[in-house]
C-alpha cells in the first residue's frame, strides 16, 4: 500500500494507540494536518504551542501514557522548547512532532526554518530528523519506545515538508532495534541482597521516595515495602501521592519547603533508602551537610543518577517496581533470620518532632484571606481522587504541603524546571486524559497570566477544568526571597490584584468566573464551582500578600538550618 | 595519563555512524561542563559505526559520570575507558619551524632523532611530520621552540588497549549483528 509520508505518520501514531494530540498547524506541517481529518485521533487545537507541550505533559502525568503534540516549524518549534525541557527535567514521556522546511532547502535560512534538531538536542531524550519517508514508521516506533521505557522523557521527530509529501510503501515494524539503547530494568540480585542487609540493620532508616516511583507504577510495591519494614516514608515534590499521606508512616514532603519532620528525619537518618529520587539540591540543601550519618541505598533506572550527587553505599540500577519488590522479599528473609531492629525509639523521636513542629498558619475570621486556608478548603470540599495541578511559586509549595494526597497520579506539577504557566495547560491535558475525574489547577496570579489563553481552548473543546488563582498581587515567591534575603528591597515583583480583572477575563474566555475576598465565601464558592461541569471555572481568591512559605531552608544552607516560621526567622533545627 | 599535571582519561567510544552524532557527543560535554582535551573520529572496519577517541580532562569531570552520561546517548553503542597504562596511544603532529641558513642542519638533526619526516622545505622554514606517543610530541615541540615555531597542528590521540603478554583468546571486536 502506497502512502504519503504524512499519511504514514498519522497511521503510525494510530498504530501506537494515540487517541488524542495537542497542536496547532502551519506551513511546514500542513501535509500532516490533512490526513488527520480522517483519523480516529482527536486533535485539540491550542492557542499557543507551549500550551500543546504542557497539555501533553499533563496528559502523560495523569495517565502514564505518552502525551503527543504536533506543531509547525520555526517559531512553533521554539515555542515548544520550554515544555520539552520541562518534560526532560521531570522525566515525562511526551512525543513532539514538528514540521520542518523541505529537506532540500535545510540550511539555507528558508522561511520559518530553524535548527529544531540542534535546539532540542539538549532537552530531549532523543530526537530524529526524518530524511526519507520510508523511515517514518520505524522512527515513530522508536520514538514511542524511547519516550516510555527506561527513564521516561520527551522525544521529538522533525519532519521536513517534502518528506511528508513523498510516497512510501506502508509497513509497520515488528520490533525496535536500537543497539545503543538497552535500559537495565532488573536490579542486580546481589545488590538487592546487600541493600536488604542494610535495611535489616538500620535503626534510623528513612525511605526517600522520588518521582521514579510514579513513573515505574510502583506505588503499591512501595506501600508493601514500607509496611513490611515499618520504615517512615518521605515523598518528594515529584512523588506526592506515591505514598498515601494519611498512612501513619507518611512523613510528607522533604526539602527546601518540606516539613520539619521530613527534613530532620533525613538529616538524622542512619540509612536513606532512595527509590527513584535524585538528590536534587532542593531536597539536599548543602550537599556536604546532608544526612551526614546516613548510609545510602540508591535505586534508579538511570545509572547516571547513582553517584551523581551522593555516593551510594549500595547502588542498584533497575526499574523501581522490580527493585522494590525484590527488596521486600529480600528483607523478609533477613527478618526470618532474626535480624530485625527495634524502630520504636526512632518513631518516638519522629512523633515528638511532628507534635512540636506541625506546618502552621492562622486564618482569623476578620483578617485577610489566607492562601493556605483556601487550599485546605479546596482539599476538604473536593472528591478524594481530585487531580491537583499547580503552577510554580508559593501557591505550589502550599498546595504540596497542605493537600492530602492519598492516591498516585493526583498531583501534577513542574518540579525540576519550575515552569510558570504550567498549571492551566497541564490541567487541561490531565482532564483530557482523565475526563471522569475532577481536575483543579491551583495557580498563582503571575503564572496564570503566562498561559491563561489556553482556557479558550478548554472552553472550545469542552474540557471543564477548574482554576483557583491564589491572587496575592505579587510574584510571591520572588517577593519572599527579596523580603528575607534582600532586606525587603522589592524589585519588580508587584503585579496588582485588579489588573487584569480575572473574573471578566475568565468570562471573556467562556469560563465561569468567581471572586472570593472573605473567608466565609470560600467554601460556598468552591461548592458552586464543583457543580459546573459544562465549562471551565476560574476563582479569583484575593489572598494575603504577606504570607510566606515556611518552613524554609535558605538556598545553599544546610538542612539543619531550617527556618520554621516568621517568629523564628533564624536557624532552628537541632 | 598526565598532561601538565592534569589527570586525563582516554575514552574509546563506538557510535552509530549517522549525522548529528558528533554534535550530540560534543553537546553533552559542553552541557555538563566537561572539558574535551582532544577528540579524534574515524570510521571503523564496520561502516555502520565510527569510533571516537576522546581524551577528557579528569578535573572537569568525574570520569564515571562522563561515561554514564555518554552511555545515555542513544547512538552510543559501547564505551571503553582505556587507562593510560593499559593503552597504546599515538598522535600525529605537523609543525612548521624556522630553519634558515645556519639552523637548517640542526633542525634536520632533531628531526632524525625524533624520526620525523621532512614534508616541505622553504627558503627559511621547514615543515616536519612526527607520529608518536603524546609526550614524544611534547618533547619535540619543546626542543623546536627555540628555533621559532611558525605553525603547529596535532591530530589528537587515538588509542587501543594493550595486548596480553600471555596466551589468551583474542576477542574480535565485531559488534552485534556484524
Ligand atoms: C517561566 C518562569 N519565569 C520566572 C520564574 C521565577 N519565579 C519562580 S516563582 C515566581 C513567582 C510566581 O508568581 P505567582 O504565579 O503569582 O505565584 P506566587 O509565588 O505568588 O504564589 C517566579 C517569577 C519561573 N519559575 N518560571
Ligand atoms: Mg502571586
Amino acid at each position: 500500500m502506497q502512502l504519503t509520508g504524512a499519511q504514514a505518520l498519522i497511521r503510525s501514531l494510530e498504530m501506537e494507540g494515540v487517541e488524542v494530540m495537542f497542536g496547532l498547524p502551519g506551513g511546514a506541517i500542513l501535509p500532516v494536518y490533512d490526513p488527520l481529518i480522517e483519523s480516529s485521533i482527536r486533535h485539540i487545537l491550542v492557542r499557543h504551542e507551549q500550551g500543546a507541550g504542557h497539555m501533553a505533559e499533563g496528559y502523560a502525568h495523569a495517565t502514564g501514557r505518552p502525551g503527543v503534540a504536533m506543531v509547525t516549524s520555526g517559531p512553533a518549534a521554539t515555542n515548544i522548547v520550554t515544555p520539552l525541557c520541562d518534560a526532560y527535567m521531570d522525566s515525562v514521556p511526551i512525543v513532539v512532532i514538528t514540521g520542518q522546511v523541505p529537506y532540500a532547502v535545510i540550511g539555507s535560512d528558508a522561511f520559518q526554518e530553524c535548527d529544531t534538531l540542534g535546539i532540542t538536542m539538549p532537552v530531549t531524550k532523543h530526537n530524529w530528523l526524518v530524511t526519507d519517508a520510508a523511515d517514518i514508521p520505524r522512527i515513530v516506533r522508536e520514538a514511542f519506545h524511547v519516550a516510555t521505557t527506561g527513564r521516561p522523557g520527551p522525544v521529538l521527530i522533525d519532519v521536513p515538508k517534502d518528506i511528508s509529501n513523498a510516497t512510501m510503501d506502508w509497513y509497520w515494524p515488528e520490533h525496535v532495534d536500537l543497539p545503543g539503547y538497552k535500559p537495565n530494568l532488573k536490579g542486580h540480585p546481589k545488590m538487592i541482597k546487600e541493600a536488604a542487609r542494610l535495611v535489616a540493620a538500620a535503626r534510623r532508616p528513612v525511605i526517600y521516595a522520588g518521582g521514579g516511583i510514579l513513573k515505574a507504577r510502583a506505588a503499591e510495591a512501595l506501600r508493601e515495602f514500607a509496611e513490611t519494614t515499618g520504615i517512615p516514608v518521605v515523598t518528594t515534590l515529584m512523588a506526592r501521592g506515591a505514598f498515601p499521606d494519611r498512612h501513619p508512616q507518611a512523613l510528607g514532603m522533604p526539602g527546601m519547603h518540606g516539613n520539619y519532620t521530613a527534613v530532620t528525619a533525613m538529616q538524622r537518618a542512619d540509612l536513606l533508602i532512595t527509590l527513584g529520587a535524585r538528590f536534587d539540591d532542593r531536597v539536599t540543601g548543602k550537599v556536604s551537610a546532608f544526612a551526614p550519618e546516613a548510609k545510602v541505598i540508591h535505586a534508579d533506572v538511570d545509572p547516571a543518577e547513582l553517584g551523581k550527587v551522593r555516593r551510594p553505599d549500595v547502588p542498584i540500577v533497575g526499574d523501581c517496581r522490580n527493585v522494590i519488590e525484590g527488596l521486600t522479599k529480600a528483607v523478609r528473609s533477613e527478618y526470618a533470620r532474626g535480624e530485625r531492629p527495634d524502630l520504636g525509639p526512632w518513631w518516638e523521636q519522629i512523633r515528638r518532632w511532628q507534635a512540636e513542629h506541625p506546618v502552621r498558619y492562622e486564618q482569623h475570621e476578620e483578617g485577610p484571606l489566607k492562601p493556605q486556608f483556601c487550599i485546605e478548603m479546596l482539599r476538604d470540599h473536593t472528591p478524594e481522587d481530585t487531580i491537583v495541578v499547580s503552577g510554580v511559586g508559593q501557591h505550589q509549595m502550599w498546595a504540596s504541603q497542605l493537600w492530602r494526597f492519598d492516591h498516585p497520579y493526583t498531583w501534577v506539577n513542574s518540579g525540576g524546571l519550575a515552569t510558570m504557566g504550567f498549571a492551566v495547560p497541564a490541567a487541561i491535558g490531565a482532564k483530557v486524559g482523565k475526563p471522569e475525574r475532577m481536575v483543579w489547577a491551583i495557580d498563582g496570579d503571575g503564572c496564570f497570566q503566562m498561559t491563561a489563553q489556553e482556557l479558550v481552548t478548554a472552553t472550545a473543546e469542552r474540557i471543564p477544568v477548574k482554576v483557583a488563582i491564589l491572587n496575592n498581587a505579587y510574584l510571591g515567591m520572588v517577593r519572599q526571597w527579596q523580603e528575607l534575603f534582600y532586606e525587603e528591597r522589592y524589585s519588580e515583583v508587584y503585579l496588582s490584584p485588579d489588573l487584569p480583572d480575572y473574573v471578566r477575563w475568565a468570562e471573556a474566555m467562556g469560563c465561569v468566573g468567581f471572586r472570593v475576598e472573605h473567608a466565609e465565601d470560600v467554601v460556598p464558592t468552591i461548592e458552586k464551582a464543583n457543580e459546573i461541569d459544562d465549562r471551565p471555572v476560574v476563582i479569583d481568591f484575593r489572598v494575603d500578600y504577606r504570607e510566606k512559605v515556611y518552613p524554609m531552608v535558605p538556598a545553599g544552607a544546610s538542612n539543619d538550618d531550617i527556618i520554621l516560621g516568621p517568629e523564628t526567622d533564624r536557624p532552628g533545627g537541632r | 595519563m598526565n598532561v601538565n599535571g592534569v589527570q586525563h582519561h582516554i575514552l574509546s567510544v563506538l557510535v552509530e555512524n549517522r549525522f548529528g552524532v558528533l554534535s550530540r557527543v560534543a553537546g553533552l560535554f559542553s552541557r555538563r561542563g566537561y572539558n574535551i582535551y582532544s577528540l579524534a573520529v574515524s570510521p571503523t572496519e564496520d561502516e555502520r559505526y565510527s569510533r571516537m577517541t576522546i581524551v577528557v580532562d579528569g578535573e572537569s569531570a568525574p570520569i564515571e559520570q562522563v561515561t554514564k552520561q555518554l552511555n545515555k546517548l542513544i547512538p552510543v553503542i559501547k564505551i571503553n575507558e582505556l587507562p593510560a597504562a593499559d593503552a597504546v596511544e599515538r598522535e600525529l603532529m605537523l609543525v612548521t619551524v624556522r630553519a634558515d641558513g645556519a639552523f637548517r642542519s640542526q633542525v634536520t638533526e632533531l628531526a632524525s632523532i625524533f624520526e620525523a619526516k621532512i614534508l616541505d622545505v622553504g627558503y627559511e622554514a621547514m615543515t616536519l611530520m612526527v607520529a608518536g606517543a603524546p609526550d614524544k610530541l611534547d618533547a619535540m615541540t619543546e626542543l623546536l621552540a627555540p628555533f621559532g615555531i611558525v605553525e603547529l597542528q596535532r591530530t589528537g590521540r587515538i588509542a587501543l588497549p594493550k595486548l596480553s603478554r600471555e596466551p589468551s583468546k583474542l576477542k574480535l571486536v565485531r559488534t552485534k549483528g556484524a
